[in-house]
């Protein structure tokens, strides 16, 4: 049976609620606000005078072949970063889930690349690919493979796509592992002495069991690739080779404080917006009846 | 950004404190710039012999990041009406502060204003026409000015069988070396540092031919590139087919060649004379300056080159003995000693005629050869309209655009021809923007 336990009254629930709304104003409304009403002005860098363009800024933008290649690059990118960092965490979460000695160093070993800033991941995975001095490169040329994610777009996105995952790979893990820690023992050794192998019982029971938790991080980490790797491809790629690497938001970043054209990075933060919003809808509506909790 | 304003007051409050009383007696004036490390140990240098030198005023120098970061910080700073006196720009935002009308105060009103000696005349021509208006009045002080040249590894030149000291003038001469080098066995035969300016920007100016309309965008906001002329086209699809063969390897869009130049692994390398300090200082090989090769036969060649570094902006909205300490400051940097001093130290141009005559003089051209490649280079001819320099809105983003584009003919997934329409269209479309943005 459910419980419910109602307030009497607005007053008390609104004084409650009401740090959160004050933050969500502050950090959300008035910022997203200001971006709308920014789009609709070409302002010189200054703020000395702006044009009234309105909708100009969106015309400019969706006339711009390249700015609608982009789309396609930030889905790539934010599907190939979404696997890259669910899919280990969950195999290390399995393994450390079945650890009996040694699992608190493990986890917190595990942990430590998510301490660093995606900036700083950028540089130490730059470091190891650089086409000349990085020690992975040198390796991969000892077998005769000649990396150069300077001029190779696919080598450029694969790089960046690592490296905006790494760190990300041991939140997850996180998750993960104490999804698999709240999986009910009885459950699973029950299965086991039906007979079903650890394979199936993995797919069967475990999964299906954590599936909130990864309904949550497939969103999560969804959002964090649109928004906070551009980072990671400023150091690593600046966008290129050609347009290779050039995300959405990374173009919002380099439009906006590299060109000073406002006016137009307004308008990309508000498709990206409005582009995040509905991915978030859709993956409520339809994912989400496929979560069992 | 107001909280990190904030913490930047704090941190001038705090230092102001510290300089102890005669701080709070002279006029205070902030300069902003870009520059750490040597650099940045230089121009504090500078600031410390200007404020000795005087008591009336108080030159505050603080690093604001790279040439964007700081231009950034100038811009927000303005916006909150707490702007500096002097602020660092690097000389692709020159359009963008020009149009800033309102924000700046050109250096020739300054100097006026204040009452300062003033001659125009005394700085070099293609140094100063960067900064210059077309009726020839001066916006902002030039500061740190450089050139590209040819750097040569010698050593790598000899393993190839090739005299060091083998005609390098022309991109004809040029290619032939290459061909020999990477006959040699050598995977690095040339490479460059930033392409835009070397191989585009700079190219058309030394072949006297138009980057832009409009004399290259001094003439008006209404200018268009005209970058992929045939001049531009041919050399792009040379380098375009040197890469293709393993004689160009592209490194990056910065300077990320120099990593390799600097190691040995390359004969060739176009990069800034600014280059000097970091080759002088790891290449453990001989090494050249040469003038940057032309091609043989084009018209006008060699024309001058252009610059690139940055220069000194003063921003309005301040007292008028502010002002008179900002002319005295940068009076003082003009001159020939400061100046001379400041060319040895970082390979950047003199800005001055007499700097130039002090150096030589000094006998530093004849203990450092090469060093003045750059300077004869650059003032050899009168510059044209062609070769003054670029006044381009967006400029920083039409860049990004060419090294797309040209990463596109490196890559051989485009010609030439191609790459430079495209990198017209799309960078006109910008100057469209810029120019909307500024009516």
């Amino acid at each position: 049976m459910e419980k419910r336990v109602t307030f009497k009254g607005w007053l008390l629930p609104l004084l409650l609620v009401f740090p959160q709304l004050l933050i969500s104003a502050v950090f959300f409304f008035y910022p997203a606000g200001q971006a709308i009403w920014q789009s609709l002005f070409i302002p010189d860098p200054f703020g000395l005078s702006s044009q009234f363009v309105g909708l100009g800024n969106f015309k400019f933008l969706f006339g711009d072949s390249y700015y609608r290649a982009s789309f396609v690059t930030t889905a790539i990118f934010s599907i190939l970063v979404t696997l890259a960092s669910l899919i280990p965490a969950l195999l290390l979460a399995v393994v450390a889930d079945r650890l009996i000695k040694g699992a608190t160093v493990y986890r917190t070993l595990l942990i430590w690349p998510y301490a660093v800033a995606p900036a700083v991941a950028g540089v130490l995975w730059l470091f190891m690919f650089n086409t000349r001095v990085g020690v992975v490169s040198w390796y991969l040329g000892q077998f005769g493979y000649d990396w150069n994610h300077v001029l190779n777009d696919g080598e450029a996105m694969g790089l960046v796509v690592v490296a905006s995952a790494w760190g990300r790979v041991s939140y997850n893990f996180l998750f993960f592992f104490a999804a698999l820690q709240a999986v009910p023992k009885s459950v699973v050794e029950a299965a086991a002495i039906d007979g079903a192998r650890f394979t199936r019982r993995f797919f069967t029971i475990v999964l299906p069991l954590i599936s909130p938790t990864t309904f949550f991080l497939l969103v999560v980490n969804i959002v964090y690739a649109f928004f906070e790797t551009f980072g990671v491809i400023h150091t690593i790629t600046s966008g290129g080779p050609q347009q290779a690497t050039t995300i959405l938001v990374y173009k919002v970043f380099s439009d906006g404080f590299v060109g000073q054209d406002l006016g137009s990075s307004a308008a990309q933060s508000v498709v990206l917006l409005v582009v995040v919003g509905l991915m978030t809808i859709i993956q409520f509506k339809y994912l989400e009846k496929r979560v069992h909790y | 950004m107001k909280t990190k304003l904030k913490s930047y007051a704090l941190g001038a409050l705090a230092a102001s404190v510290l300089c102890g009383p005669t701080a709070f007696a002279a006029t205070e004036v902030q300069f902003w710039h870009a520059f750490t490390g040597r650099l940045g140990e230089l121009v504090a240098e500078q600031v410390e012999t200007f404020n000795g030198s005087q008591s009336d005023y108080q030159i505050v120098a603080s690093h604001k990041g790279n040439y964007s970061e700081t231009l950034n910080a100038g811009i927000a700073a303005f916006r909150a009406k707490e702007q500096p006196h002097i602020l660092m720009v690097f000389e692709v935002g020159t359009a963008t502060m020009m149009g800033a009308k309102g924000a700046i105060k050109p250096i020739h009103e300054v100097m006026a204003d204040a009452g300062a000696t003033f001659d125009p005349d005394a700085y070099i021509g293609s140094v100063k026409g960067y900064y210059t208006t077309t009726d020839g009045k001066m916006l902002s002080l030039p500061f740190n000015s450089s050139t590209p040249v040819l750097w040569v590894n010698k050593d790598a030149l000899k393993a190839a069988d090739v005299d060091p000291e083998v005609d390098l003038s022309t991109w004809q001469k040029v290619g032939e070396v290459l061909d020999k080098v990477k006959a040699a066995g050598s995977e690095c035969p040339l490479t460059t540092a930033w392409q835009s300016w070397i191989h585009l920007e700079n190219l058309s100016a030394y072949h006297n031919t138009p980057f832009a309309t409009k004399d290259n965008g001094f003439a008006g906001l209404d200018t268009e590139l005209a970058f992929n002329s045939e001049l531009q086209v041919q050399h792009v699809q040379a380098m375009g087919d040197w890469a293709k063969d393993g004689k160009f390897m592209y490194a990056g869009r910065r300077n990320e060649g120099g990593a390799n130049f600097r190691a040995g692994e390359c004969a060739l390398f176009t990069e800034s004379s600014a280059g000097y300090a970091g080759i002088s200082k790891e290449a453990q090989f001989e090494f050249a300056v040469r003038p940057l090769p032309y091609w043989e036969g084009s018209e006008g060649a060699p024309q001058n080159t252009i610059i690139g570094g940055a220069s000194l902006w003063v921003m309005e909205g301040h007292e008028a003995d502010e002002y008179k300490g900002v002319a005295a400051f940068l009076n003082f940097l003009s001159t020939a000693d400061i100046q001379a001093k400041w060319h040895q130290d970082t390979g950047y141009l003199p800005i001055t005629v007499a700097a130039g005559d002090k150096t030589k003089a000094d006998g530093f051209y004849d203990k450092n050869p090469g060093t003045d490649i750059a300077v004869i280079q650059m003032t050899a001819k009168a510059p044209t309209a062609n070769s003054k320099g670029l006044r381009l809105g967006s400029f920083d983003q039409i860049r990004g655009i060419i090294d797309e584009e040209l990463e596109a003919v490196w890559s051989g997934d485009k010609t030439a021809q191609v790459a430079l329409d495209s990198a017209v269209e799309r960078g006109n479309k910008l100057l469209r923007r810029f120019e909307q943005a500024n009516k």
